[in-house]
């Protein structure tokens, strides 16, 4: 069976007057129906902007897709015009952004903002929509939702009003939810909920998920599939459990090892990955963590190494890296 | 009421937060209406002794900012006091708080707000030497700032440029340099790498910990990464509504919570081992169904582990 979502090539700058931002380069990869694909990175990754621009949610200009193709469905995304994305996001392509705070519309009773998309992509009455709004937010967990439909965003609290985003985002059953740090702004208690309302969801209508975070706990729970990405480029790629016990990349090798794991005070110091995250203004030559890599070879300098399946790791295990980490750890480890 | 009685510490608390309490609100509007008031720090009591690190956790709106921000006299508690060094600051003037400015300083969370985006980073950092009058001639300035710099792990060469020209990281260690400028005895961290990119965090606690290390400092760390308070502090603070519920050393917080709301914290964080994560049940707690009465108490469970009761 074809995959739900097969991006390839997807190449996005931006174009401001300090110069060209390469936020995404030569982005390629797919996604199963149903699966849950884990997307890591910290800002400048080129994790939201790739997610944004396959929809046509950037602002062109500055942004401009240099290069790509975008299969949803057997259709190319980046094709279509204005009118069929319209059609598209909200009804097979829900969205859930990070800050509650500032995509609801403040003005807007929380029935309003759900029913929207529900009238304007099914034709329903204001009656049947109301039905549907209710059964949306007693699906997300939301008490009293029929006597709180009336109300205005600020009379929710900041888990609500998440609540609230992923009822507007699974309101028209997408196909693809994309959620982009949905959870960031959220207390850990409130998150805990959201993610286990989002592993209900998928049980109960089998959504397809994009979640970007830059949480690796969050995705050690919820992703099928996690996807590291650094400088616009894929790192690394692969089953969780695999990659969380095989990193091939020294960037997703940094990030775990990094991370106190439970470590008490006075153990050992942190492991810390040297340097600062790379300007994106530079054209961008060779594997864009090499600067930070005490691995890194010459070559990796020179020249960007493709994604590929790792040898001898499971089938998916995919790096982008001209070094053999297991073995320049092992050289490490003889040293001390 | 004042907690951690039952140690008998080798040396005297550094800091004493005494009863404090910080209200917003309540006044009469200009139709005379009364607002309700906000009780964003309640009761608050705690010690903190010279080179410690003491966390404090609780979700956004239970007033751990707030408690940071009063205890510096950044804000004026509605009553408690405020005890540094064994002197009371609380009610004292503009002047004579002066000379204790010095001694506590503050991070903030958002390194690109908190810098001065038309100042250099070198400007920034020497301009608390400049307000207290400390090394007045402007090369010996120079010189400490750079002696700064290198502190903190930036090339001094970085001086005379902007703060756009770094990214969060830097910035942060240039409210770090500007924080220990003065050669403070207590530092209040609020959130100090939540804003930062997941691969310099580390960076930033280990230079926390070298820090401390190197002089001495006296910390109040408030974070909402449990992982990372474990990790750095000596004793945990958690906070509900603006009510301490639960205090102790950090093994005994972390291994044995006793209040519904810290087990329901601990139970939230999630843990980067897809194996662990997947099977994990969060433990629910509903805040507004359980708040803490308000003749409740801490009362002792353990060695130095108070609970609200």
């Amino acid at each position: 069976m074809a995959p739900l979502l097969d991006i390839r090539n997807l190449t996005v700058v931006f174009d401001t007057p300090a110069g060209t931002v390469h936020a995404v380069n030569d982005v390629s990869y797919t996604i199963e129906e149903g699966e849950t694909l884990g997307i890591v990175g910290e800002s400048g990754s080129g994790k939201s902007v790739h997610a944004l621009s396959m929809v046509g949610l950037i602002a062109r200009p500055p942004g401009r897709i240099v290069s790509g193709e975008v299969y949803f469905k057997g259709r190319d995304l980046l094709k279509l015009s204005q009118r069929e994305l319209f059609d598209l996001r909200g009804k097979e392509i829900g969205f859930v952004f990070q800050d509650p705070m500032t995509s609801l519309n403040p003005v807007l009773t929380v029935e309003r903002q759900i029913a929207e998309p529900l009238r304007r992509h099914f034709n329903l009455s204001k009656s049947q929509a109301r039905e549907r709004v209710v059964e949306l937010l007693e699906l997300v967990g939301i008490p009293n939702a029929r006597e709180r439909i009336g109300q205005y965003p600020h009379e929710f609290s900041g888990g609500m009003r998440q609540r609230v985003m992923i009822a507007i985002g699974i309101s028209c059953n997408p196909k693809l939810l994309i959620a982009d740090e949905a959870t960031t702004a959220l207390d850990v208690t409130v998150q805990a909920q959201i993610l286990d309302l989002v592993r209900d969801l998928k049980k109960k209508i089998g959504t397809t998920v994009i979640w970007i975070t830059h949480d690796m706990g969050v995705v050690a729970g919820l992703a099928d599939t996690i996807q590291v990405m650094y400088g616009g480029r894929i790192m690394e790629r692969g089953p969780v459990d695999t990659v969380f016990e095989d990193p091939r990349s020294a960037y997703t090798w940094g990030l775990l090892k990094s991370l106190p794991h439970g470590g008490k005070r006075g153990t050992t110091r942190l492991y810390q990955i040297p340097g600062n995250p790379p300007n994106l203004i530079n054209e961008p030559i060779g594997d864009p963590f090499a600067p930070r890599n005490t691995f890194a070879t010459e070559r990796c300098l020179r020249e960007t190494p493709p994604l590929q399946q790792v040898e001898g790791s499971v089938p998916g295990h995919k790096a982008a890296v001209w070094y053999d980490l297991r073995e320049e750890l092992k050289k490490q480890e003889a040293k001390v | 009421m004042s907690v951690d009685r039952t140690m008998t510490p080798p040396q005297k608390p550094l800091v004493i937060a005494n009863r404090l309490c910080k209200t917003f609100g309540g006044g009469r509007s200009l139709l005379g209406a009364s607002a309700p008031a906000l009780k964003a720090v309640n009761d608050v009591s705690f010690e903190i002794f010279p080179g410690e690190t003491l966390g404090l956790v609780g979700e956004s709106g239970s007033g751990k900012s707030t408690t940071g921000r009063v205890l510096l006299q950044l804000e004026e508690p509605t009553s408690g006091d405020i005890i540094f060094k064994g002197q009371n600051l609380t009610g004292l003037s503009k002047s004579l708080l002066k000379p204790h400015r010095r001694d506590m300083q503050i991070i903030f969370q958002d390194p690109y707000s908190s810098l001065n985006p038309r100042m250099t980073v070198g400007e920034f950092v020497s301009e608390p030497l400049i307000v207290h009058g400390v090394a007045t001639n402007k090369s010996e300035r120079n010189d400490r700032v750079a002696a700064l710099f290198r502190k903190v792990g930036l090339d001094p060469s970085f001086m005379t440029r902007y703060p756009h020209e770094f990214s969060g990281g830097q910035r942060q260690r240039v409210c770090i340099a500007r924080g220990i400028a003065l050669d403070p005895a207590f530092i209040v961290a609020d959130e100090p790498i939540t804003a930062l990119d997941v691969s310099i965090q580390a960076q930033i606690v280990n230079l926390f910990q070298d820090l401390q290390d190197e002089l001495g400092l006296t910390y109040l760390f408030i974070a909402h990464d449990l992982s990372m308070i474990r990790y750095l502090c000596h004793r945990v603070a958690v906070m509900l509504r603006g009510r301490i519920v639960e205090i102790g050393p950090c093994e005994a917080i972390f291994e044995n919570p006793q209040h519904a709301y810290t087990q329901a914290l601990l139970s939230a964080i999630p843990v980067p081992d897809p194996r662990i994560e997947r099977n994990r049940k969060p433990i629910t707690f509903d805040v507004s169904a359980n708040l803490p009465p308000e003749e409740a108490t801490l009362q002792p469970v353990g060695d130095r582990h108070f609970v609200l009761r």
